[in-house]
């Protein structure tokens, strides 16, 4: 028998719940799957679109190379950029770690505070600093002689993944720091009490235990550097395209929207596997780290 | 623990010079007394911030952005505060999923978002205005309103709510005479957090403004597409000034670390 207070305590995560679930459902579910559908719809210059059931913009992703190109392009800039924060975050993070208290929190706020900057503000900056071939970037790259020739940064894949690689930057550090906590930092005293050469114990005690943190940070940087929009707009410019600019094209200058759909329902089920499944991947393989 | 070698410090030092030399450049430039982009500058003036007193579209989206952001996260929090409550308190089949489905557009990009919201508000007659836009950041900021209030209301102590209630209070008073007060650093940390996202936020709502409700990082990105000169540098500045103050202010209050450990887990 359940007494009246009981039935009411049973009800109240739901009554509390309630206005935010209609909230999602009305305006986050109904929406994507609208998206979904709209994937499917017909569309031509003169008519618009059309709402029936054809494949026409799935096929026509499919069969043409220029779509092929285009996610290969996002995908290729995604992992770049995922590479460039992995080796240089992970050592960076190694380090602040090891910093004294105040500095420690300083140059973590120099680090992270970007995150929250605006992004269009963000790549202005490396626009500025690329700025055709006697940018800033190439002067300090030639003067230091690193290099012989200006590297094309603006319009180019290259400029696009380092600017990349500076948004997404504070994501990868955060990450393998959050790992870094965890850590005991006396086995590094052990190792060192037990003869081990600082390189050692980088390799054979420090890396094996911030890999899960230098992995997550990836997934997240990775999914966000393939959906990217502002930062590949801005550095890559009017012809180069990526996924997310293509499907901005599409809904507000072609005026296609069904093709539009049909890219970012694409790209969202892409995502959503490699997330998922590269999750459960790590965390089957590091499960005694997540216990 | 072993200090960090010269060889740490140089890498470290380049490190941080390569994370601040975007911003500060823009910042640099901003400064600059020439009609075109100069690098490196020479002389200091500030006529490109009072140029921007002559384009009434930057100062119109800022208010945009201002309004927008303060008000999708106060809405966010009327849902996402009971809704943290009931999580953190009960436990009930579904919850998990239920936590899943509110942190879900954290994982959603964002131009997935747009797209969704542009065809939804367009065919509910709403294309283009304020009231959907204000909708559409409700649920961008969410995840972070929710997430802040559910790390507050889980730290909280019960204790003082039951002698609440055997002192007779009930309902709205405990709640807003008790629970509410001692969840307010959440909350709060979890509206600047939001509005932070919301008055950032490119991606999403360059699809869903119109001229009249363009925001500023809309303005901002479509004049850039056309061309970028000293006076989006100032812009930028302006914004950068704003984004600043709100970060030190929650990092008096409630701690950066604390803040941005939660945005960190977007992937999960």
């Amino acid at each position: 028998m359940s007494t009246a207070a009981e039935e009411r305590s049973a009800r109240a995560p739901w009554v509390l719940t309630a206005p935010a679930l209609m909230l999602f459902v009305g305006v986050l579910l109904i929406p994507l799957a609208m998206t979904v559908m709209l994937s499917f719809h017909d569309w031509g210059q003169y008519k618009g679109i059309e709402p029936v059931f054809i494949l026409k913009n799935w096929r026509e992703i499919a069969t043409d190379p220029y779509y092929a190109e285009m996610f290969g392009r996002t995908f290729r800039i995604a992992i770049l950029t995922t590479l460039l924060t992995a080796v240089l975050g992970a050592p960076e993070a190694y380090i602040l770690n090891r910093m004294s208290g105040r500095w420690k929190s300083f140059f973590l706020l120099i680090i992270l505070g970007p995150l929250l900057i605006s992004v269009v503000a963000r790549t202005l900056g490396w626009a500025l600093l690329f700025g055709g071939n006697n940018g800033l970037v190439n002067k300090l790259l030639m003067s230091f002689g690193l290099i012989r020739s200006p590297i094309p940064f603006m319009f180019t894949e290259t400029g696009m993944v380092v600017a990349l690689a500076h948004v997404m930057m504070p994501f990868m550090v955060l990450s393998v720091w959050a790992a870094l906590q965890r850590l005991d930092p006396q086995i590094e005293n052990a190792a060192l009490s037990l003869g081990a050469r600082p390189m050692t114990i980088v390799r054979r005690i420090i890396m094996p235990q911030i890999m899960p943190g230098v992995l997550s940070g990836a997934i997240i940087v990775f999914s966000l550097s393939a959906s990217a929009f502002a930062t590949p707009a801005i550095i890559g410019g009017r012809r180069l395209k990526v996924a997310a600019t293509l499907a901005y094209d599409e809904f507000l200058n072609t005026l296609d929207w069904p093709l539009g759909a049909a890219v970012a329902t694409l790209l969202l089920a892409a995502l959503v596997l490699i997330v998922v499944g590269s999750n459960a991947l790590i965390e089957r393989r590091y499960a005694e780290v997540f216990r | 623990m072993r200090r960090n070698g010269p060889l740490a410090l140089i890498f470290h030092t380049i490190f941080v010079i390569v994370m601040v030399a975007p911003i500060l450049v823009v910042c640099l430039v901003a400064f600059t007394p020439e009609g075109y982009l100069s690098l490196p500058t020479n002389g200091f003036s500030l006529r490109w911030f009072r140029t921007i007193a002559n384009y009434p579209e930057f100062i119109h989206a800022f208010w945009v952005s201002l309004g927008l952001g303060a008000l999708s996260s106060f809405v966010a929090l009327l849902f996402a505060v009971p809704a943290a409550l009931a999580i953190a308190r009960y436990r009930f089949r579904g919850r998990d999923a239920l936590a899943a489905l509110f942190l879900s557009p954290l994982m959603i990009p964002h131009v997935v978002l747009g797209i969704a919201f542009l065809r939804f508000f367009t065919s509910a007659g709403m294309g283009g205005s304020f009231a959907a836009l204000i909708i559409a950041h409700v649920i961008i900021v969410f995840p972070f309103a929710l997430r802040l209030t559910l790390a507050a209301a889980i730290g909280m102590d019960l204790s003082v709510e039951m002698a609440a209630v055997s002192l007779g209070a009930g309902g709205w008073t405990l709640f807003r005479r008790v629970t509410l007060p001692l969840i307010l650093p959440g909350v709060i940390s979890g509206w600047a957090l939001a509005f932070i996202q919301s008055f950032d936020d490119l991606t999403m709502t360059v699809f869903l403004a119109a001229p009249g409700t363009e925001t500023l990082p809309v303005r901002m990105f479509l004049y850039i597409q056309d061309n970028i000169d000293p006076l989006v540098t100032s812009v930028s500045a302006c914004v950068i000034a704003i984004t600043m103050t709100a970060l030190i202010l929650l990092d008096r209050f409630y701690g950066l670390d604390r803040v941005l450990a939660g945005k960190g887990d977007t992937g999960r």
